[in-house]
């Protein structure tokens, strides 16, 4: 049903008149022209399309968009708009990515555990990356990185 | 690869936008065509032979280089940036690439087979070295200081013991054009700022902050997203079309072009859902082959095989042979499977096509373009800025075609994106190939071998170990020129073609061999190996692996091969558990040592080291196209299945310094021994030779069902 949906991304209000039914990834993309979020498998496989909802990580690619209205969204558009995010940062230090295009997934997979586990063990990371694919393999820097950023979270708090 | 025959071709290089204007420019070849004249290069345009890159340093001091090669993610942009920065002495972020764009960068056939390294840096680097020295003549003139009394430092050159005297790189350029070509400046050969140290990667900021724009990412005003109707398999021909459906929906546009059907809005899931409308009707493709009977097949239609190394006598080999062992190898069709799809954006404007296309040979897709619009090639400008991932699937780019082709007939910017279906049915996968070989010992050394290879290419086919008496022959390969319906779909190279298969089945039959003539496979490959920096490395993997002698199976699940490729050597040694009931392979530890001769960013280096691991933990254990008369039964990553974190070994890479030796390409050689090395470490485990790759669950299950 085409309506006008509201909700905050990433901090201010936004509006979009569209069928409510849509993926959430092609109204960033398209409608918004927030093209951080990436397109990989449009089934829910692989994790480039993941945004912030809420406190959770979800799959843009098949998050309608009525499941966002009145909800907070972010994008990696909107984490480090002062300055790199401490993941952000930990992944320049690591070199935690090759061709860049699973990175913004990435980043806000760990973003989401970061906010609900300050303090993951190595094997929770492991375990709540799982289904954000990387083909160029950068996974043992991709885990090194958000390891940093806790730390980093944790002695800064 | 020497820059040869450099003559000035002043028209042609102010052809190149960035060429245009003050400062100093150094325009350098680097032959990238495996030892091709550069005039030779196939598929070279008009435009000039002379140089293939070239380096600019502005009045703003800041110092670029335009190379037609392209950013995949390995890094290098960064080894381009540093080598100046190295050359030049000034800082690596006043250093800029620019790379992958035709109106740009001179002509680069593509971003393949690990040239950058070898190939195009040394001459980065030489270019570099020539301008430093131009700059220092210039300073010295201009400082009244002889040229040895000079020192460079972050770009400003200074008179030594007087450094108020000083001028800058930049201000030596204001308002001159200065244009050289290479000449034979020594290029620094101690003392490295840069080469060595682990580079911070230029692109990191753009791919962390979700800047970097790849090729679906352009947003043009009223562009529209094309979806195009394809066929349930290859070989499949359309019997009829009914659009009507989709026609009515508003917004959305049809277009039909010479067996093309394409529908197009302006937002990109509108025109899936409206192509999801159309009706069409198939011809069944003709029955072919399927992923169980594929090997029989390409046996039956491979072409004459080559003979591709050959030495001594085999009958004598037969002869002397104690014990021959015979082993048929196979390995699957295995897909690139990028996390980016296939990506292009399409503009048209004033005559002038722009594409952008995630591509690794920007060059290959002008031509393409150019001959499918029926425009000279100068029209045409492609630009591959970031590309999410290679791996040799993204040469061709029948995409940006077809948003070309859509362009012109919409008159709008177009774009096409791959959808995960489209971007396995269309991929050039790496072909599925037989390895047979035929091999003795006696008393600890080979002495026989014969190996047939079928559909995978004769890349390393033909063995580094000292074998008196051998044949090797090749049928078929990724390259092309197979028969037709040798393979039911296109196939193209996949990171280090050929050599991961040919290097699977030597390495599998070597350590067979090893525990026919009862030794340990580390003692029985040195026993036969003359070759110094293969022996170092698997002596350098070996210690650090802490390898210890023994018979397989031992029990342990410890297991070894090595390789070569593109004259870079690789010792892989791997620890695996597997589980007899399952027959699931959990990789533990992978230790590898590589000789890449000098290395000119370790991290980089190892970057792409671990990238190879695990790539190669997919090709090994668990990555096979399935298909059956012409259709590609794998659509997406629920049954296509590649790495992921739980599979992640502990990895450790070491590399070996041969400084003597020029820099290697890194993002291949790493890959080639990961097949062999869990097979001999299954092998070792539970005592079953697992000889078809991928080595999944089933496979291993049945093997140690049948021991
Ligand atoms: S695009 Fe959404 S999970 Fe792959
Ligand atoms: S960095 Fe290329 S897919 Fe992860």
């Amino acid at each position: 049903m085409e309506r006008t949906i509201s909700f905050t991304l990433n901090g201010k209000a936004a509006h979009v008149k569209a069928d409510d039914e849509r993926m959430l990834l092609w109204v960033l993309r398209s409608d918004l022209g927030l093209t951080g979020t990436k397109f990989g498998c449009g089934e829910a496989l692989c994790g480039a399309c993941t945004v912030i909802v809420g406190n959770d990580a979800v799959r843009s690619c098949a998050t309608p968009l009525k499941a966002v209205a009145g909800k907070r969204v972010i994008t990696i558009e909107g984490i480090g708009q002062h300055g790199l995010h401490a993941i952000q940062q930990a992944f320049l230090e690591h070199c935690a990515f090759q061709c860049g295009y699973c990175t913004p997934g990435m980043i806000l997979s760990a973003y989401a555990l970061l906010l609900k586990t300050p303090h993951p063990t190595r094997e929770q990371i492991a375990r709540h990356m799982e289904d954000n694919l990387c083909r160029c393999g950068s996974h043992v820097r991709i885990l090194d990185a958000i390891e940093e950023a806790a730390r980093a979270a944790k002695a800064g708090a | 690869m020497a820059e040869s025959a450099i003559v000035p071709g002043e028209m042609k290089r102010r052809d190149f936008f960035g060429a245009a204007g003050a400062g100093l420019f150094v325009f350098f070849g680097a032959d990238l065509a495996e030892g091709q004249e550069p005039g030779r290069l196939p598929g070279r345009q008009s435009g000039p032979t002379d140089f293939n890159a070239y380096l600019k340093i502005g009045a703003d001091g800041r110092v670029t280089c335009f190379a037609g090669k392209v950013e995949l993610g390995q890094g290098a942009m960064t080894e381009l940036a540093g080598a100046l920065a190295e050359e030049l002495d000034v800082a690596l972020d006043t250093v800029d690439a620019v790379m992958g764009d035709t109106d740009l960068c001179p002509y680069d056939m593509g971003t393949f087979g690990s040239m950058c390294t070898p190939l195009l840096w040394p001459a980065v680097r030489r270019a570099g070295a020539e301008a430093r020295a131009v700059l220092v003549q210039m300073a010295s003139e201009r400082l009244q200081v002889p040229a040895s009394q000079l020192q460079v430092q972050a770009g400003i050159i200074r008179e030594s013991g007087k450094p108020s005297n000083a001028v800058t790189y930049g201000q030596l350029v204001e308002g001159k054009r200065i244009e050289r070509h290479l000449a034979d400046v020594p290029v620094k050969a101690a003392g490295f700022k840069v080469i060595g140290t682990s580079l911070r990667r230029k692109d990191g900021p753009d791919k962390v902050t979700g800047k970097a724009q790849y090729a679906g990412d352009l947003l043009l005003p009223g562009m529209l997203h094309a979806a195009i109707l394809r066929p349930p398999a290859h070989g499949a021909t359309l019997k009829s079309a009914d659009t009507s459906a989709a026609e009515k929906l508003s917004g959305v546009r049809v277009v039909k072009d010479g067996g093309m059907i394409a529908v197009l809005d302006e937002r990109p899931d509108i025109a899936v859902a409206a192509l999801g409308k159309i009706k069409a009707e198939w011809e069944n493709a003709p029955a072919g082959p399927d992923d169980k009977t594929i090997f029989d097949h390409i046996q039956k239609t491979a072409p004459q095989p080559r003979v591709v190394g050959q030495s001594g006598d085999l009958a004598e080999g037969e002869r002397l042979a104690a014990s021959v062992i015979e082993e048929t190898y196979l390995n699957s069709y295995v897909a690139h499977a990028p996390i980016e799809t296939h990506s292009a954006t399409a503009q048209i404007e004033d005559g002038k096509v722009t594409v952008w296309a995630s591509s690794q040979a920007p060059f290959q897709v002008q031509r393409a373009v150019a001959a499918a619009l029926g425009v000279p090639a100068e029209k045409v400008r492609i630009i591959s800025r970031y590309v999410g991932g290679g791996f040799g699937g993204k040469t061709e780019a029948d995409q940006g075609v077809e948003a070309a082709r859509l362009a012109k007939i919409t008159g709008k910017p177009v774009q096409v994106v791959y959808s995960r279906q489209e971007e396995f049915f269309y991929d050039r996968f790496r072909p599925a190939a037989v390895m047979k070989i035929r091999a003795g010992v006696a008393g600890g050394k080979i002495v026989l071998w014969e190996n047939q290879v079928f559909g995978a290419g004769d890349r390393e086919a033909n063995p580094f170990y000292d074998i008196p008496h051998k044949r090797v022959t090749s049928a078929g390969g990724w390259m092309g020129g197979n028969p037709a319906g040798m393979n039911p779909f296109a196939v193209g190279a996949w990171r280090a073609p050929s050599v991961n298969s040919n290097t699977f089945a030597r390495e599998s039959h070597i350590d067979t061999l090893a525990m026919k003539a009862g030794i340990d496979p580390l003692e029985f490959r040195l026993n036969n190996l003359t070759n110094e920096r293969v022996r170092r490395v698997l002596e350098t993997a070996a210690k650090r692996f802490g390898w210890k002698a023994g018979h397989a199976p031992s029990g342990r699940g410890a297991g070894m091969a090595c390789g070569m490729y593109s004259n870079a050597c690789n010792a892989t040694m791997v620890e695996v558990v597997v589980n007899r009931g399952t027959g699931a392979v959990e990789v533990k530890r992978v230790v590898m040592a590589l000789d890449e001769g000098l290395v000119v960013n370790p991290d980089g280096m190892r970057q792409q080291a671990e990238g190879c691991v695990i790539m190669g933990l997919g090709y090994s254990l668990a990555e096979e196209v399935r298909f059956r008369n012409g259709e590609v039964l794998d659509t997406n990553f629920d049954s296509y299945r590649i790495p992921r974190f739980s599979w992640v070994p502990k990895i450790e890479i070491v590399l070996v310094e041969n400084p003597e030796m020029p820099a290697l390409g890194g993002g291949e050689p790493p890959i080639i021994a990961m097949g062999a090395a869990l097979a001999n470490a299954i092998f070792d485990a539970v005592g079953v030779r697992v000889v078809q790759l991928p080595m999944t669950p089933e496979r291993v299950k049945a093997a140690v069902a049948k021991a």
